[in-house]
């Protein structure tokens, strides 16, 4: 476990902003600390939009809110070089902005336009961006933990010194792809990072009816695997975390399991009414959010001021209002698209000529 | 030219192109130094080393998994099944992520692999509920993954080389009758066998006989009866069964006027199914005859007992009694 700062700070006050930054843990710099601030604001704020376009019916299909669990992908995220691959559910917006994808390309798929990360292919749950060596959510359960397994078997192969960040909820334990997944990468001693973002909760399964442990990290044990638990509700525990896990990996020593304790404050979808869990369970929790836990520690550190992480606040609301004007304003991809890009070259006539006669229909309105 | 079995084809295109291409791997159950449980990878992990040469777990949808990883980094993997019967718990893999990955990110990147699986059955290899399906059907139902049944060793090898340079998922499905019994005169310089063309097998203007895998040679032989009575039978090898080959399957059927379609695999909601719409759908005006099909009984798999698994089999006489059927109209 990293050592958490509040308790490791020395009587007396530090006088500048250099001297204390020296102080900070696993060697953070304090722009690296006020990026990772930003980082989990932007994904505040495009959280709370993208559930006001829901309620407007303006996004539609299943919307996966990441409010709560911002420090998981923001710390672990920040931990791993930017090359790093990273894979992820469908509760994914959070690990797309925290890679640093386009913020408006984000949000447009979420509306479906063709303007959207995957041109309104995928929506909400299946971001992607190639790019950026973000290989997508993946809605189905589990399904990303061989892929990235995979992705590390090949970096060994091809002797990158890349790894592979795999994230997934403590519902997917309970899957037989996982234990298959890891299996495999310990045995073979793949530089993969699991990353089980412990929320308690599978969908509308507790813990305790959905697993024999509690502690997901325990279920790293049967495959010799290290593995670690920290407090995902605070960014600098995972920092520290997948620091620790991330450079294990890219030593040649093979996996490493991080368990994040974390908690979303909203339902599963936003089709969820919550009745497995009770609001005093969600108000303490929500004492521990991540975001104003940091901006305490940046203040106390000097990092930032309270105007400066106003600021921060202030800039991220307006640019998420950007993205839903710039979403909302977007043209709906072509119908005559709609069979393009299942081959790399078409080979399907019929669905070509599908494609065309649905073209022939007005496409819903841009609302 | 070398005469060489069907797995010699096999094994002789995966050596070529893993001494062409070190982006190529192979792996999956026991391939690696005993060369598979039917010697398709026989030697290549001597030769590659078992980086390139891997033994897995027994797990298959990891497998596919992990291959599908690689292919994403970059690599060419050829995933190994055992027996095709064993490919249900991967199923999610192939369908739900090899398959979309090109659609869901709009054609921007894609999944190149290859799935390469022993299928079918028959009296004399067949270990009957659990090593005999023929589950292609399955797969043809899925756009983004295409699917190849090559049913000699000369197809073999250049429909594989095909496959692995393919820049989509290729589902390679090789019947294990034909494994050790048909040898042929094969080059031993590369050679592509385009994906999606079908090739005419046995030329005839009277009937036409699609088919494809296995069951190509028993409608050949059940042709050359035919032809003793003045019957010429054309039989269309379909090679790859998605996609289909549309044009070739159109073109015959307008020939003859008379089609037959059949497949060792289950008759409903099958390939012959799929064949035979097409055939109703673009050569109405030109049937001299209703579409017809043979294929497997409503049974799940190919039962044990001899006398069983000869009633789920096709087989020449089965084939030819059909093809007698159709004539008379």
């Amino acid at each position: 476990m990293p050592t958490n700062p509040k308790t490791n700070r020395t009587g007396s006050r530090p006088t500048s902003r250099r001297a204390v930054a020296r102080q900070l843990p696993h060697g953070l710099t304090a722009q690296q600390c006020r990026e990772m601030y930003h980082k989990m604001v932007q994904i505040r704020h495009f959280e709370d939009h993208a559930a006001e376009a829901y309620a407007q019916a303006k996004v539609g299909g299943f919307l996966h809110l990441y409010i709560g669990e911002e420090a998981v992908a923001v710390g672990a995220i920040a931990a791993a070089r930017e090359d790093d691959h990273i894979l992820g559910h469908y509760r994914d917006h959070g690990y797309a902005l925290a890679r640093g994808c386009d913020v408006q390309a984000c949000m447009a798929e979420l509306f479906g336009r063709e303007t959207g990360i995957c041109h309104g292919r995928g929506g909400s749950m299946h971001l992607a961006d190639a790019k950026r060596h973000f290989w997508g959510g993946h809605a189905i359960v589990g399904s990303h933990i061989p892929i990235g397994a995979g992705m590390a078997y090949a970096m060994q192969y091809l002797e990158e010194p890349l790894v592979v960040l795999d994230f997934f909820g403590d519902g997917a334990t309970g899957n037989g792809i996982f234990h298959e997944g890891l299996n495999m990468a310990a045995l073979w001693n793949l530089p993969v990072v699991f990353i089980c973002e412990n929320n308690l909760y599978g969908m509308g399964a507790t813990l305790a009816e959905e697993s024999p442990v509690s502690d997901m990290m325990i279920k790293a044990e049967g495959y010799t695997m290290p593995a670690v638990q920290c407090d995902g509700m605070d960014v600098l525990s995972v920092y520290g975390a997948v620091q620790q896990a991330a450079e294990h990996c890219r030593s040649g020593k093979g996996p490493f399991f991080v368990e994040a304790l974390t908690y979303r404050f909203r339902g599963h979808s936003m089709a969820d009414p919550e009745l497995y869990r009770d609001k005093e369970e969600v108000r303490r929790w929500r004492e521990l959010d991540p975001i104003p836990r940091f901006g305490d520690f940046l203040v106390q550190h000097r990092i930032s001021s309270q105007q400066e992480l106003a600021q921060v606040n202030e800039e991220a609301e307006a640019e998420m209002l950007e993205a839903v004007r710039f979403a909302d304003a977007s043209p709906w991809p072509d119908p005559s698209t709609a069979a393009r890009g299942v081959y790399a070259n078409p080979i399907d006539p019929e669905a070509a000529q599908e494609a065309l006669t649905l073209a022939a229909d007005p496409a819903p309105a841009a609302s | 030219m070398a005469q060489i079995t069907y797995v010699e084809a096999i094994r002789s295109a995966l050596e070529q192109e893993m001494r062409r291409d070190d982006r190529v791997l192979v792996m999956g159950e026991d391939v690696g130094p005993k060369g598979g449980v039917f010697g398709a990878t026989a030697g290549l992990f001597q030769q590659f080393g078992e980086d390139r040469v891997i033994d897995t777990p027994l797990a298959e949808a990891a497998i596919v998994g992990v291959s599908i990883g690689c292919a994403l980094a970059g690599l060419l993997p050829v995933a190994e099944i055992q027996f095709l019967d064993f490919i249900p718990p991967a199923m999610d893999q192939i369908i739900n992520e090899a398959a979309k990955i090109r659609y869901r990110s709009n054609g921007d990147w894609g999944c190149p692999m290859v799935i390469r699986a022993p299928c079918g059955g028959g009296v004399h290899v067949h270990g009957a509920l659990y090593h005999s399906q023929s589950l292609e059907a399955l797969f043809a139902h899925v756009p983004g993954l295409k699917v190849v049944i090559p049913s000699t060793p000369t197809d073999a090898k250049g429909l594989l080389l095909s496959a692995i340079r393919d820049p989509d998922p290729v589902c390679f499905f090789e019947h294990k009758a034909l494994y050790r019994s048909l040898k042929e005169e094969v080059p031993e310089e590369e050679y592509l066998v385009p994906i999606g063309q079908s090739r005419v097998a046995r030329a005839g203007a009277d009937l036409s006989c699609i088919t494809y895998g296995a069951t190509v040679h028993e409608a050949v032989a059940a042709a050359d009866r035919l032809a003793r009575d003045g019957i010429e039978v054309e039989v269309l090898d379909l090679r790859t069964v998605r996609p289909l080959d549309r044009e070739s399957i159109v073109a015959t059927a307008r020939k003859t006027g008379k089609v037959l379609v059949c497949h060792e695999a289950n008759l409903a909601v099958g390939v012959g199914a799929e064949v035979a719409a097409i055939v109703a759908e673009e050569c109405f005006q030109q049937l001299d005859g209703p579409v017809m099909r043979l294929g497997g009984p409503e049974v799940p798999a190919i039962p044990f007992a001899e006398s069983l698994a000869e009633v789920y089999c096709l087989g020449p006489d089965k084939i030819e009694a059909k093809l007698r059927q159709l004539a008379a109209y």
